[in-house]
């Protein structure tokens, strides 16, 4: 549960706000008809009354996303938002992508987990540019938390964006970043029925990548049952199958990046 | 998920929307929550009772309408209702892959007094 999350955070003020204006209101009332400095809340006071909202509570993400998503189009950048579970090789992957892409394109990372800067340690000292966001006991990044984050990278210099989220399959795949592309990550050491146990977010995403193909034998991987899983859930994604350590199937995944940075 | 996030949410356009048309108390709320929106309706109500303590829409009541999922089918040209993401047309048995409804987490109405 994100108790803590961006939109939790704004509700706690919304919070404290609206009992003080309940103290107000129980106070004018008790005062009866003769107390009141503004007409409008007299007249509702004691009639119940239906407001029409039709909001989406998603609302605010939404529109922070689109704002982003904006002012990375007018920046030139490829933004990818990378999910999966934990453990599935997000880091190694987004390590591999930028390391081998070095000469053609400029990646720059943000990264975000619960805790510790251990993934940001191992993407710098590959000399790519991160940033780290601590979500402390947020379970997935929104699109305000990038925005600040972002403003911490030298975009300029950069072509592709890549948005390492926190390792969870369900919160993250609410929450709409501004990236171009979500990129979600299937571990050949995870479940085959990963696609079907976590269908929102395996929907919701534009590329899926299997990885760790090195060891798919040993973890007794099936991929033909992993294939049909993913095509009925994510079938419309485009699918890579590679190994980010070996670097087996990483030239296909190379070529379409650099093929989408062209149109952004 | 982060229920207790959404309700935060919701709490805070309801007290927002009955505070600028000059309410002094929120008595009921209504959700819209698609059947395929990842949110638990029992969370809700558990989550909702917590963030409403010591605000003006305490003790109000949740009405949550629920709407079912529905798809699309290019070939048939029609909706049909579907139960989760991989639903196949029940006229073609083609897969669809256009969800026209159920991802809905929204505030329908408030009702103050």
């Amino acid at each position: 549960m994100c108790q803590e999350c961006g939109c939790g955070n704004g509700g706690g003020d919304v919070k404290i706000g609206a009992h003080a204006h309940e103290q107000e209101h129980h106070h004018s009332h008790e005062h009866g008809h003769s107390h009141h400095d503004h007409g409008h809340a007299h007249s509702h006071a004691h009639g119940i009354k239906t407001l029409d909202l039709n909001r989406s509570l998603m609302e605010k993400n939404t529109l922070l996303a689109e704002r982003n998503r904006g002012f990375f189009r007018a920046k030139k950048l490829l933004v990818l938002n990378v999910v999966s579970s934990p453990g599935s090789g997000k880091t190694t992957f987004i390590r591999e992508t930028a390391a081998k892409l070095t000469g053609k394109l400029r990646v720059g990372v943000i990264v975000g987990d619960l805790a510790t800067d251990n993934d940001a340690a191992r993407l710098r000292t590959a000399g790519i540019p991160v940033i780290q966001i601590t979500t402390g006991t947020v379970c997935h990044l929104d699109a305000d938390m990038v925005s600040k984050a972002a403003a911490q990278l030298a975009l300029d210099k950069l072509d592709v964006l890549v948005i390492e989220n926190v390792g969870n399959l369900v919160c993250p795949a609410d929450y709409d970043l501004g990236e171009d592309l979500r990129v979600v990550l299937l571990s050949t050491t995870e479940g085959e029925d990963k696609p079907l146990k976590y269908p929102p977010m395996f929907h919701s995403a534009n590329i899926a990548v299997i990885t760790k193909n090195d060891i798919a034998n040993a973890a007794g991987f099936n991929r033909d049952l992993a294939l049909i899983n993913l095509q009925r859930v994510s079938h419309h994604a485009k699918i890579f199958e590679l190994s980010a350590k070996t670097g087996d199937g990483m030239k296909a995944w190379l070529d379409y990046l650099v093929q989408q940075t062209k149109s952004v | 998920m982060h229920e207790v996030s959404i309700m935060t949410e919701a709490l805070r356009m309801a007290v927002d929307a009955a505070q600028a048309d000059g309410a002094g108390r929120i008595l009921k709320l209504r959700l819209r929550i698609g059947s395929l929106s990842g949110v638990v309706p029992e969370s809700i109500r558990f989550a909702f009772d917590v963030v409403c303590h010591g605000t003006m829409a305490e003790g109000a009541t949740l009405e949550i309408e629920s709407v079912p999922a529905a798809c699309w089918c290019a070939t048939c040209a029609a909706e049909f209702e579907c139960a989760d993401f991989f639903s196949e047309c029940p006229r073609c048995h083609n897969p669809s892959g256009e969800l026209r409804r159920g991802r809905e987490l929204e505030i329908a109405k408030v009702e103050t007094s």
